[in-house]
């Protein structure tokens, strides 16, 4: 669906891999050029039209993701780099501070290096103790499974809303009302579910949220931490300097500026934040109740047509999201993707930054197909022709 | 060379490579040869003994280029003195990166002339001889 706002598409071009980033609507590129064509100015600095002009647009955003993900306040949204920085700042700027030596985060292993990375360094500098909530068969988190993970020691527990290999849907709601319950931190790894579906953090009863734009057709290098203000105003920034502060004195004493502004050292990156209001907006002009069914047809079309193909293996059949991972029968996924892209059709192969999941998985690398509102039918037909003819794939790769 | 000659040769070695699996035995240097770009990861064992390249073996996952490198790499390397290694790697190493090589010193070798078509294959085709490499920089394990 609307795929003619994209102006990639006027090449040849069948592109599968919008777990790793997204097109860009041809709206979301106008806007950011808009802001270096017409109205360049930093934000929260001047006195003149521009630089008011920036503020306004800006601070805006934080209420257009406010409202995206059902937050109380656009006072709890803080532009950060992306999903990655967003949250290693839960980790060291709020965790570090909050737990203590043994204190228990519980993770699993189909978590991307981005919500495990941290937590270990963390662990080497004060001592928590991370532990994997067991995974069923088909590599899905349950209820039963957190609960008997859970001890009196957990502080934490801190999972990906849909995982990037597997595409497993969790059970947000339920785990993150064990959490209140049990006074537990829930952190929560928005990058795949965000741009897919309708969000809310209060009916997860989550304390964080964190996303990236380039996932969800705005630009690169902007991303979103949500938290609970009372949370918030507890995190240390993990950046110090201009636009943060409100007073310094050569004593070393210094005052930070409220939440969200004190995580908003240095020039922010103001051009990304407008353009990913403006995708924002698109979305929601689409509706994501309309882009997650959307989704949900060309996967399980995706599912049928693939079974059509001799020699493929599926990993994910029963999973909810619309990311499908599978090999060719003897073929390295690597081959399956270089000879793919000789089609033009682009999809991951690899572990997907999800390294320790081949313990679970028994497999350690694999295709990933992850679909996004604009592809088409049509685009698996072409893959599905092009799959049942790989017999000849070393003609084409080697 | 032909290209469905260089082409059979590449899938035999890829389908059915050369000492794939890794022995628990004394004298082998162990080198872990991955790419941060790709995803091919393999574990290459090799033992010189009296002066030359006595065995090699690996193990893991990696790209058809990468692993039947590996085998062919394997077949052409056992028995080679320190010198003898040192020129084979150099010519290989030249044919790969374009520049000029003996190609009958390569012989087999010889099947990924014309990677350099594919440049992001490049690395692929060079990965296992990473090992030989660092063999190589030991020169006293030659004089033993």
């Amino acid at each position: 669906m609307n795929r003619e706002d994209f102006p990639i598409f006027k090449q040849d071009l069948i592109y599968f891999d919008n777990g790793a980033t997204t097109m860009k609507p041809q709206c979301v590129i106008d806007s950011m050029t808009d802001y270096y064509s017409n109205y360049t100015a930093n934000a929260h600095r001047g006195d003149y039209d521009n630089s008011m002009k920036v503020d306004v647009l800006y601070e805006g955003v934080r209420g257009k993701v406010r409202k995206l993900i059902d937050a109380k306040d656009a006072s709890e949204v803080v532009f950060t780099k992306g999903t990655t920085e967003s949250l290693n700042l839960v980790v060291f700027g709020f965790m570090k501070n909050e737990l203590k030596e043994g204190d228990e985060v519980l993770l699993t292993k189909s978590e991307h290096a981005s919500n495990l990375l941290p937590w270990m360094e963390l662990e080497k500098e004060i001592g928590i103790v991370i532990k994997y909530i067991p995974l069923t068969e088909d590599n899905e988190v349950t209820i039963p499974n957190v609960l008997s993970t859970i001890t009196d020691r957990t502080k934490v527990i801190s999972l990906a809303q849909v995982t990037n290999v597997i595409g497993d849907v969790r059970p947000m709601k339920e785990i993150g009302e064990i959490c209140s319950q049990r006074g537990i931190y829930f952190v929560v790894d928005g990058a795949q579910s965000v741009p897919h579906r309708k969000v809310s953090v209060q009916e997860m009863n989550a304390d964080f949220l964190a996303f990236s734009g380039h996932k969800m057709l705005g630009p690169t290098g902007v991303g979103v931490l949500w938290g609970k203000k009372e949370l918030l105003e507890r995190t240390k920034p993990l950046c110090y300097g201009g636009g943060m502060n409100t007073s310094f004195e050569s004593t070393g004493d210094f005052e930070l500026k409220e939440v969200p502004t004190k995580f908003d050292a240095g020039t922010p990156a103001i051009a990304e934040v407008i353009g990913l209001g403006r995708a924002i907006d698109y979305l929601e002009e689409i509706g994501l109740d309309k882009i997650e069914s959307y989704e949900q047809e060309l996967k399980n079309y995706l599912l049928a047509r693939l079974k059509e193909v001799p020699k493929i293996q599926i990993y994910n059949e029963k999973t909810a999201s619309s990311i499908v991972a599978f090999n060719i029968e003897g073929v390295f996924s690597q081959d399956t993707a270089v000879y793919l892209n000789h089609y033009h059709i682009c999809v991951r192969a690899g572990n997907h930054c999800a390294k320790i999941l081949k313990e679970q998985l028994g497999v350690k690398n694999t295709c990933r197909i992850s679909l996004y509102l604009y592809n088409t039918k049509e685009e698996i037909d072409e893959l599905i022709r092009v799959l049942k003819d790989a017999e000849h794939i070393f003609d084409i790769v080697l | 060379m032909d290209s469905n000659l260089r082409r059979e040769i590449i899938l035999d070695n890829y389908q059915h490579p050369l000492h794939k699996g890794l022995v628990e035995e004394e004298g082998y240097q162990k080198i872990r040869t991955n790419n941060s770009s790709c995803i091919d990861d393999l574990m290459i064992m090799v033992k010189v003994e009296e002066g030359k390249i006595k065995d090699i073996r690996f193990d893991g996952e990696a790209c058809a280029i990468s692993t039947s490198a590996t085998s062919i790499m394997i077949r052409n390397f056992i028995g080679k003195t320190y010198e003898e290694a040192k020129a084979l790697l150099e010519s290989y190493e030249a044919m790969i990166d374009e520049k000029p090589y003996d190609k009958e010193l390569l012989g087999e070798l010889n099947v990924y002339d014309e990677i350099y078509k594919q440049p992001n294959r490049k690395k692929c085709a060079l990965l296992p001889f990473r090992a030989i490499h660092q063999i190589l920089e030991d020169k006293s394990l030659f004089n033993k």
